[in-house]
């Protein structure tokens, strides 16, 4: 398993990897988002206070917590790089950053979107949309802060403190309806002890979250990889290709 | 949609929009690298 793991490290191998597991995910992807989208539209009732409106979840909510899944695996990276120097890490951390980025974009459109019928308003100044927006940018800022620096290991190391810094922000997310007054709703699903999200709309919204999950190592994938192919463009094993 | 289409079908209309970008760009980029290495192989 550890060996495993080292070979991963490796540009070559990674490369190779990713490419063979492209075609599967492309497959894992799409039939878990045609499930979950049949499930979240046609099969799933309409809530009985929200009507239809309350279908955008289905994209707000997987989007949401996609947005803070990857910025925590960028965190990981970040002290993979700053431990260890891996330059794989790196090379996943700042191709993750444009996935998350748009993901964080989504939860907020779509929320904004939902926030209109029920709020009355697309936006208020509340922690939990705040604190969502302040990821925003600090996805932003990540992708800046990369392409401002030249060198890339420099760039790396330079991200990978960003990423660890900014880290902070994912708990105040996460709590921000518990520790402040909120317009936006408590936690719903995650009250494993008792969900108050009937099955009928927690097992689309499960299909839809792990969609979105095979997604993001697709993107991830496919991203990793021209990086890979930039970074690597004078070594033996890219000129091989 | 019970009146709510005008911000449902946006939602998802912007996620699908999303998702293809992230997923079509790199492809794009992919092809791209590979013509350019194959280019430089010629020259060489």
């Amino acid at each position: 398993m550890f060996l495993w793991f080292h070979k991963l490290g490796s540009p070559p191998h990674f490369y190779r990897i990713a490419g063979k597991w492209i075609p599967w995910l492309n497959w894992i992807f799409a039939l878990l988002l045609l499930a979950g989208l049949y499930g979240g539209l046609v099969l799933a009732p309409p809530d009985y206070q929200q009507g239809e409106s309350y279908r955008i979840i289905f994209v707000h909510v997987p989007a949401a917590w996609m947005s803070l899944f990857i910025y925590v695996t960028m965190a990981v990276c970040g002290a993979i790089i700053i431990i260890w120097r891996m330059k794989l890490a790196e090379v996943v951390l700042i191709s993750s950053a444009p996935i998350g980025a748009s993901f964080t974009f989504l939860a907020l459109v779509t929320g904004s979107l939902w926030g209109k019928p029920m709020w009355g308003t697309y936006w208020v100044w509340d922690a939990r949309l705040t604190s969502e927006l302040i990821l925003l940018f600090l996805y932003l800022g990540i992708i800046g802060l990369h392409n401002a620096i030249d060198d890339k290991r420099t760039a790396g190391r330079a991200v990978a403190i960003l990423a660890l810094v900014g880290v902070v922000n994912i708990p105040i997310i996460h709590y921000s309806v518990e520790w402040w007054h909120s317009l936006h709703q408590g936690p719903t699903v995650t009250k494993f002890d008792k969900p108050s999200i009937h099955w009928s709309m927690l097992l689309p919204l499960l299909l839809m979250a792990l969609a979105f999950q095979f997604y993001y190592v697709l993107a991830l994938f496919q991203k990793c990889r021209v990086e890979l192919l930039r970074r690597e463009r004078n070594t033996r094993w890219v000129e091989e290709l | 949609m019970g009146g709510y289409a005008v911000f449902v079908w946006p939602s998802y209309g912007i996620a699908a929009m999303v998702l293809w970008l992230n997923w079509y760009l790199p492809r794009k980029q992919h092809e791209q690298e590979l013509r350019q290495l194959k280019r430089r192989q010629k020259g060489n």
